[in-house]
């Protein structure tokens, strides 16, 4: 029977009204942390972890390439002053993002390549989601593979950090969704046909096979935004790299596994 | 220059069934899709792929609109002989690319 105007709401729906409407956002702790590549089928790992199957690893293999390329200007290739990438780059993409002592705010991966074209090769910063920004951050993360994600203990850091935090745990958009209340409180169940993952960003750039191709976290971000009909940042805004950071702290120890597979 | 991956063991007994994989950067545009302008964006795929064992031709695949970008081709053959493989891959708009591997068998 439908309750008469103005009476009170039926107690079933006020408890689920109660228990419901506070998100417990509650991190997932460190222990129950795993990556997206548990919740895919055996064929997407398969695929993730043959190296001659992996589609990201054309792009790695560009960036290896583009590695040792100098730039038109004559001043040295990345590997001028890093020399040997497996080596010198080896756990550098774990600790991203990092402090910029020379523009005074986080950057990420991204962020820096383009910092380092700049200032050290005279070159052009690469665009978001270039195929060269793509595989050159690809390659370098790569380097990285296996290493435990380990967000710089700055607390030049902090304030980000929590701005992040911050931004994964308020709901925005026209659903009135926030990250957490899927990746925190949700994680494990489906939404429709998928199966919510914890949302860590431990493959990226990663490979889509949604976009066939390849794509930054922050691509991955504004895609998530714009599902929950939310105004997505722009490229390169300084809330992704916020956001990142966060999801860092939010991911370690988790091993990096660039370039992943996902769905 | 499309980026190619292949790979195959470098070196076999008489016999060995190898397997043989193969992956290539391509867009695989369907042509069916609209393009940020609204228009129909070309159909860019590859059409043709051929694997050749020196002269004889040891494997072939057609491909169609509703492959996967970057295509991924594996297969097998008997290792015979020492020799030099030769893959082509053709498609729309005069794609072709040629990439070559040796084996030796012994």
């Amino acid at each position: 029977m439908p309750p008469r105007p103005g009476s009170p709401l039926p107690a079933a729906l006020l408890a689920l009204l109660i228990t419901w409407a506070p998100a417990r956002a509650e991190p997932v702790a460190p222990a129950e942390r795993r990556s997206g590549f548990e919740e895919m089928g055996p064929g997407i790992q398969a695929m993730q972890r043959d190296d001659d199957v992996n589609p990201g690893m054309l792009a790695v293999a560009d960036g290896a390439e583009l590695w040792t390329a100098a730039p038109p200007s004559g001043r040295p290739s990345c590997a001028g002053c890093h020399g040997e990438a497996a080596s010198a780059m080896r756990g550098v993409a774990a600790r991203y993002p990092a402090w910029d002592a020379r523009t005074a705010r986080p950057v990420d991966l991204q962020d820096r390549v383009n910092a380092c074209r700049r200032v050290h090769q005279g070159a052009e910063p690469l665009a978001y989601e270039s195929p060269d920004l793509l595989a050159l951050t690809a390659f370098v993360a790569t380097q990285s593979r296996g290493v435990p994600i380990a967000p710089p203990d700055d607390a030049r850091l902090d304030a980000a950090r929590a701005q992040g935090r911050a931004l994964f745990a308020g709901r925005q958009g026209q659903l009135g969704l926030s990250c957490a209340i899927c990746h925190d409180d949700h994680w494990g169940r489906r939404l429709g046909s998928a199966v919510i993952p914890q949302g860590h960003p431990t493959g990226y750039p990663l490979y889509r096979l949604e976009w066939q191709g390849l794509g930054s976290l922050q691509r991955r971000l504004r895609n998530c935004l714009t599902g929950m009909r939310a105004e997505p940042f722009g490229f390169g805004a300084p809330e992704y790299v916020a956001l990142e950071l966060y999801l860092a702290t939010r991911a370690a120890p988790l091993p990096l596994e660039t370039p992943a597979v996902r769905p | 220059m499309a980026r190619t991956l292949i790979n195959l063991p470098k070196t076999a007994k008489p016999g060995d069934v190898i397997a043989i994989k193969t992956l290539i950067s391509h867009p695989m545009e369907t042509g069916f899709r609209p393009g940020a302008d609204g228009r129909i964006l070309p159909r860019n795929i590859v059409t043709e792929f051929v694997c050749r064992f020196e002269d004889a031709e040891i494997f072939r695949a057609e491909l169609f609109p509703a492959s996967a970008a970057n295509p991924y081709l594996t297969f097998t053959w008997v290792a015979t002989r020492s020799g030099r493989f030769s893959f082509t891959w053709r498609g729309d708009a005069g794609f072709e690319q040629t990439e070559s591997a040796a084996i030796t068998v012994a």
